[in-house]
């Protein structure tokens, strides 16, 4: 009867149609045109042909950064979901000491910058690396006993980083279950392992498929890793970077093109597999399903047994960080051949704020995320509530422009990006914005507003229609319904979205090295050419702010969990 | 009764679907009118078109003569409960009663007066600064009725006020909800599907079907001379039977006996009708006398003083109904017959289009 109790207005073109419009231009501008752009210059370099698709094709090294980059994917997508989802109910499906705890560190490696946990790697299993030193100390060896890098490295990283969305994925689709499921399995003479078989995993699937087609998008577009740690190994988000550094343009168009066709098919997917997902939810599984919490199982003797396993594992996860920490305060020069720092002091994070150039990424950093959020903010609560509120013209569009970048790897829109804003054509919606301050707040500006977008768009849509008609038949017009009824209670999705796009904006590293400029290098460049400097403590201090940044903004806004893209 | 909120012509439609297709309806001032319907026949849409949350693709809605039909709802001064009552769930009963009064731009001191004054009506006097979360469903009902009234609106519309309550408190809701809307006095129309609830209620009860306005009157009046098939079976029980309708003499059976039965509008000699039959318009036969129908007693159903009794006719219909608990046992044989002085049958022209 109610079906479409969302649309207020009728049907002629009204002046939020006309905001809806201007809205899909300016997006297809931003998102689209330099999509477009990139593509036309590995086609026209320099006239029109097939030339770099055809050399692509010829050159092995191509095809094999591609398979590498597809296969890595699906074998994270392995590793991440063979540590997620037996740990996801672990947590969800029984209770031992220390249980509350342990699921939110769990969780940890989420809010992490990539490029943090990769150097935090490296200090820790690197060839010069704690472990590394510790093993070649006690065995007497005379050489490092491993070699961090390659392939197993890559996978290694990845598996730690991105179990979590198998993991955060398995537990909501857990919480959702209804217990009433796996009674009637159990009164149909159903053991728990037919149950699991048969009734659970079935139900999950939709959240098994969301996990792993976000794992193979986010392994997809990694860098920090295959970048550090690859070596000769090449994936093509690295090979895109060599090719440009090595004048290759129209190859490094070519690959990015490659990249984002992979990506956007995923992307294709995924949608899929949501759709699906919410046509479940909503039908609520079959009539009215009530969501009572499922028991959770006291373990007997085995709890401290698993107890103990679990905070082994959580010293596992937070010994990288750990690690970490403890090179940050190793002052310049004093760590040589011993095995443990032999002085530790604070004089790197004294330097970080008393030296005004040591100072400066953090600044930058800071502003530049800030500013982007706060845009990325205001674009996608603007086109949410002309999108689902007002129900514009345009708003699949609208919707989808919002969605896209975040299917799309950094590194291909900072190809895109660094192409389009390159050269000074007015007419043809291009202007010089690389080499100023403005195209890296651009660039995470884009990478943010689908995850500010995509909550807001969330938000409004779990928000009772009903509501909004209340408040206008109590005579509230359109701008104090959005002030006092919308707002309000979209602000936890918002803020948990903006949480997402900050972070994103601020650990980020992909985006930043194809487009920053020595003026607004952010934190994340820093802690490279450190490294290549050999100030290992300051990278390891800077990496140690990040974290805490990091943390900081994921607990002040977000503890709602949702996507988190890295790079 | 002087009409104050006049809907005429309404047509709604969503896709090719028509959800409401003609419908008029006046509602006097201080009346309460209850649109009675089955799910699916139109009478939340006919409710949310008056509120303005829709606008018709046709026809018109008046209050005192004025046209409103393209007043958005903002601006309309209608007072509505929803639902699921659509409490603002970030503020408490007292910030939600007082929403409305501050879209009117009162002085705050009157708002604080209205909104004491408004939840001590509903007996809630006190709870102002409690979260609506912490209500109980039906202190929750009673903040939305505050509401939807404080800002003193024209008119009142409620849309299944009921339907949230557990059944043991909705008896105890309806009483108050009618003392409450009797004593503002104020002109209301309300949606349910309920029978029970419009006719305890509603002055007047307009009974929707697919879409169309089937009848409109007083309950006894739907109850007693029901104008089509659907209300017949739609309002109280009825069982309905194929037969002939011959004149005068009454309307033949497939078994051959003849029943006494009113005719309804269209109905012509030699047609073939539904007959339409209360429980109580028919009793038990000792014997197969004239007029008289043989059948099966297939089950009953106690009732107190008295219980129901399906009988199974050797055509393959059933009749109900409706005699004293010993009558007749299951499984027995048994003659029914209409009953002196009880509800004359009715018959209807058979139409594929009633359904019921």
């Amino acid at each position: 009867m109610a079906a479409d109790s969302r649309r207020i207005a009728g049907r002629r073109l009204a002046p939020e149609d006309v905001f809806g419009l201007l809205l899909v231009l300016l997006l297809a501008w931003l998102v689209c045109y330099p999509l477009a752009i990139t593509l036309a210059e590995a086609l026209s370099a320099p006239n029109w042909s097939l030339r770099h698709f055809a050399e692509f094709a010829k050159r092995p090294d191509e095809w094999h950064a591609l398979w590498a980059s597809v296969w890595i994917s699906l074998a994270t997508v392995g590793l991440a979901a063979a540590i997620g989802v037996p740990l996801a109910f672990l947590f969800e499906r029984t209770d031992f000491p220390g249980r509350r705890t342990l699921a939110a560190l769990v969780a940890l490696p989420v809010v992490l910058p990539p490029l943090v946990g990769v150097v935090a790697f490296l200090f820790l299993y690197g060839e010069s690396g704690f472990l590394s030193r510790a093993v070649q100390a006690v065995l007497r060896l005379d050489a490092p006993p491993w070699r961090l890098s390659g392939p197993g490295a890559i996978l290694l990283v990845h598996a730690y980083s991105m179990y979590v969305y198998f993991y955060l994925f398995t537990r909501a689709g857990l919480a959702r279950l209804d217990d009433a499921y796996r009674e009637a399995a159990a009164a149909l003479g159903a053991g728990p392992v037919r149950t699991l078989w048969r009734v659970t995993l079935p139900l999950l699937r939709p959240a098994l498929a969301g996990a792993a087609l976000l794992t193979f998008l986010t392994s997809l577009s990694s860098f920090s890793a295959p970048y550090l740690f690859g070596g000769t190994f090449r994936v093509l988000t690295t090979q895109i970077l060599f090719s440009r550094l090595n004048g290759d343009v129209a190859m490094s168009m070519v690959e990015t093109s490659a990249l984002a066709a992979v990506a956007l098919a995923s992307l294709f997917f995924l949608q899929r597999a949501e759709a699906r997902r919410e046509a479940v939810e909503r039908s609520g599984g079959l009539g009215g399903v009530r969501g009572i919490a499922p028991a959770r199982r006291r373990l007997g003797s085995s709890r401290f047994l698993v107890a103990a396993l679990g905070w082994l594992l959580a010293v596992w996860l937070l010994l990288p960080h750990a690690t970490l920490a403890l090179v940050s305060l190793v002052p310049p020069g004093t760590w040589t051949e011993q095995t443990l720092p032999p002085v530790l002091s604070f004089a790197n994070y004294r330097s970080l704020f008393s030296e005004p150039e040591r100072l400066r990424p953090i600044v930058n950093s800071l502003w530049m995320a800030l500013v982007s959020t706060a845009a990325a903010l205001a674009i996608g609560t603007g086109a949410a509530w002309l999108a689902v509120t007002r129900r514009t013209r345009g708003r699949s569009a609208i919707e989808a422009l919002i969605g896209m970048p975040w299917a799309l790897p950094g590194t291909v829109f900072a190809v895109a990006l660094a192409a389009t804003f390159s050269l000074h054509a007015p007419w043809a919606g291009r202007f010089v914005l690389v080499g100023t301050a403005a195209i890296l707040p651009l660039a995470y500006f884009l990478r943010g507003l689908p995850l500010a977008g995509r909550a807001a768009f969330a938000g409004l849509r779990q928000i009772d229609p009903a509501l909004d008609e209340a408040a206008a038949s109590l005579g509230a017009g359109a701008g104090r319904r959005f002030r006092r009824i919308t707002l309000p209670l979209l602000a936890p999705a918002l803020a948990a979205g903006a949480s997402l796009a900050f972070l994103t904006a601020l650990g980020d590293f992909v985006v930043s090295i194809v487009l920053y400029t020595f003026e607004t290098r952010p934190i994340s460049i820093e802690i490279l050419s450190s490294l290549r400097m050999q100030e290992v403590g300051a990278a390891a201090a800077y990496g140690i702010l990040l974290a805490l940044l990091s943390a900081a903004a994921f607990l002040l806004w977000g503890s709602r969990t949702d996507s988190a893209r890295g790079g | 009764m002087s009409e104050h909120l006049a809907i005429a012509g309404l047509e709604k439609r969503l896709g090719d679907q028509a959800v409401t297709r003609g419908v008029t309806l006046s509602v006097g001032k201080s009346e309460i009118v209850a649109l009675l319907g089955p799910s699916g026949s139109g009478k939340t849409t006919i409710l949310r078109l008056v509120a303005g949350f829709e606008t018709p693709d046709a026809g018109s809605v008046r209050i005192d003569g004025e046209d409103v039909t393209r007043v958005p709802p903002q601006r309309r001064n209608f007072g509505m409960v929803f639902q699921h009552y659509a409490l603002f769930p970030h503020m408490t009963a007292g910030e939600n009663v007082a929403f409305g009064l501050e879209s009117r731009g009162l002085p705050s001191s009157e708002i604080r007066r209205r909104v004491a004054e408004s939840l001590a009506a509903v007996e809630l006097a006190g709870l102002d600064r409690r979260p609506v979360a912490q209500l109980s469903g039906g202190q929750q009902q009673r903040v939305a009725l505050a509401r939807a009234l404080a800002p003193r609106p024209r008119v009142l519309l409620l849309d299944e006020p009921l339907s949230n309550l557990d059944p043991t408190l909705r008896e105890k809701t309806r009483r108050e909800l009618q003392r409450l809307i009797r004593s503002t006095g104020i002109t209301t129309l309300f949606v349910t599907h309920e029978q029970e609830e419009a006719f305890e209620l509603g002055d007047r009860v307009a009974v929707l079907n697919r879409g169309r306005l089937e009848q409109v009157g007083p309950p006894r009046e739907l109850y007693e001379n029901p104008a089509t098939r659907f209300v017949a079976t739609f309002i109280g029980r009825a069982s309905v039977v194929p037969a002939t309708w011959e004149g005068p003499r009454g309307a033949r059976l497939a078994s051959g006996a003849v029943w006494p039965a009113v005719p309804t509008a269209g109905v012509t000699d030699g047609d073939s009708v539904d007959l339409v039959v209360r429980p109580e318009g028919l009793v038990f036969s000792p014997d197969a006398g004239a007029g008289t129908v043989e059948g099966r007693v297939d089950a009953s159903r106690f009732a107190g003083r008295a219980a129901y009794f399906d009988v199974a006719l050797p055509s393959g219909e059933a009749l109900e109904i409706l005699a004293g608990p010993d009558a007749a046992p299951v499984g027995a044989r048994v003659f029914v017959r209409p009953a002196q002085g009880g509800p004359l049958p009715r018959v209807y022209r058979r139409s594929g289009d009633d359904g019921g």
